[in-house]
């Protein structure tokens, strides 16, 4: 019975997922629409878009690995399924909870990039090659200042590793090295979705969608659709680990978190559509020098009660 | 599949394919994205690679060099796709049919690969946004037959 429990909650919860990141990703284009002066388009289009990749024909180049190119847009949708589910879990249920999920969830999170670099090495086209040393940079960037700053929040929840007890600490926010960790995050999310101005593994206009050049149809359709479960992830991961989840009052409780939610979503595309790309170098060099050692500092004032 | 048509009717992804147009045209193509005709409220966006194309957007005439990087790029397309051929030059190369280094005109080109082609044709020198719109609009109706 347990068992299939599980099996219910983790369909619905990457359904759930999938939806909230579809329409997110119409917000996204609809916002960056009418910030450029233009009508946008309709609500169902991301829908429609990954619907009509599904109906296409399959490329396969001639100088692909198969086995690589084919299993890594399934292995990343998958991945993301996963966190979602076990994110979603942790949100509703925080007594049921195990130990050790948030260190299960960031792990998938890094899933469909790794499959990126596979993917994109596997397809043999230059351009994704560049896409691919990119993406790895990208990968090397970012994932040492969010873990810093998740671990912050860690801290202050009493180094307990399991989603369910940050609800329970009250918000890592509210405190100075709260403050710090969670900008680190954001900006680090901003990083791990691939948008403006960190998509420079997949910057369209120099290396032809870079990681992504080479796929077509229901591949294509797997990237965009783990794409659109991250953006739907990653926030609510950010409110559950440093703003309180699904805390506070009952009655408060879950409009604060959707308003929350909304808030980072907003932010995100704002900074989006207000930021023009970096080069990679400039990249890496915003991360390692500025923002680990911005997440090392605000670890140790979170050592020390601030 | 016609689920998936009919998504496809509603989110046609553009792939620009300059044969050896003046510019002209592709011009007029950048004006669709501008906020006056903003074709992306037909879910129409412009893409890096033909792998994620649904249109080719086909201007210039179709030289003996070209011909055959036109045919690759059409058979680099995930079908179905559609091929606008947009301008005087594509449509019957224009002022240029005589000259010495006309390959076929577009279409013939890439029926010559794939005689089921869908082709839109958008004449004009260049032709207005409104014509591309149009052909846009005809092709959708052409991939309605195929639901």
């Amino acid at each position: 019975m347990n068992l299939l429990l599980a099996i219910v909650v983790f369909l619905l919860a990457a359904a759930a997922s999938l939806a909230v990141g579809l329409l997110l990703k119409w917000v996204d284009r609809l916002v960056t629409a009418r910030v450029q002066w233009r009508v946008g388009p309709p609500w169902y289009q991301p829908l429609a878009d990954v619907v009509k990749l599904m109906g296409k024909e399959n490329l396969m180049p001639a100088t692909a690995r198969q086995t690589g190119f084919l299993l890594a847009p399934v292995a990343a949708l998958a991945a993301t399924a996963v966190a979602a589910a076990v994110l979603w879990y942790g949100v509703l249920h925080p007594s049921g909870a195990f130990i050790g999920d948030l260190i299960v969830v960031l792990y998938l999170l890094a899933i469909p990039a790794a499959m990126t670099i596979l993917g994109a090495s596997a397809s043999g086209n230059p351009h994704a090659a560049v896409g691919a040393t990119r993406e790895i940079k990208l990968l090397l960037s970012y994932e040492l200042p969010l873990f810093l700053a998740v671990l912050v929040a860690v801290s202050k929840a009493g180094w307990s590793f399991r989603l369910g007890s940050f609800a329970a600490h009250g918000p890592a926010l509210y405190s100075l090295s709260g403050v710090i960790a969670m900008l680190v995050a954001v900006v680090c999310m901003q990083a791990k979705l691939g948008l403006v101005p960190f998509d420079v593994a997949e910057a369209e206009c120099e290396i032809m969608s870079g990681t992504y050049v080479e796929y077509s149809g229901p591949s294509l359709g797997m990237f965009l659709m783990s794409r659109a479960m991250m953006l739907a992830v990653l926030p609510a991961l950010l409110v559950l680990v440093f703003w309180g989840g699904l805390g506070g009052p009952a009655w408060l409780s879950v409009p604060s978190f959707v308003l929350k939610y909304v808030l980072l979503v907003a932010l995100t595309t704002l900074i989006r559509n207000t930021n023009p790309r970096l080069r990679i170098d400039q990249v890496m060099k915003l991360f390692w020098y500025a923002l680990t050692p911005a997440a090392a500092v605000a670890l140790a004032l979170a050592l020390h009660g601030w | 599949m016609a689920v998936t048509i009919k998504a496809l009717r509603k989110s046609l992804w553009v792939y620009h394919v300059n044969a050896g147009a003046c510019n002209n045209c592709d011009i007029e193509v950048l004006e669709l994205l501008t906020p006056r005709y903003d074709v992306e409220r037909f879910g129409m966006v412009l893409v890096g690679s033909p792998r994620h194309a649904d249109v080719l957007a086909v201007t210039g005439v179709c030289t003996r060099q070209t011909m055959p990087r036109i045919q690759e790029v059409y058979l680099q397309t995930p079908k179905p796709c559609v091929v606008m051929a947009i301008g005087s030059c594509a449509l019957d190369q224009g002022i240029f049919t005589e000259a010495y280094h006309m390959g076929p005109r577009v279409d013939e080109a890439i029926k010559a690969v794939d005689p089921n082609a869908i082709i839109a044709y958008v004449p004009g020198c260049p032709p207005k946004p409104e014509a591309m719109i149009d052909a846009a609009v005809a092709a959708m109706e052409l991939l309605k037959s195929m639901e």
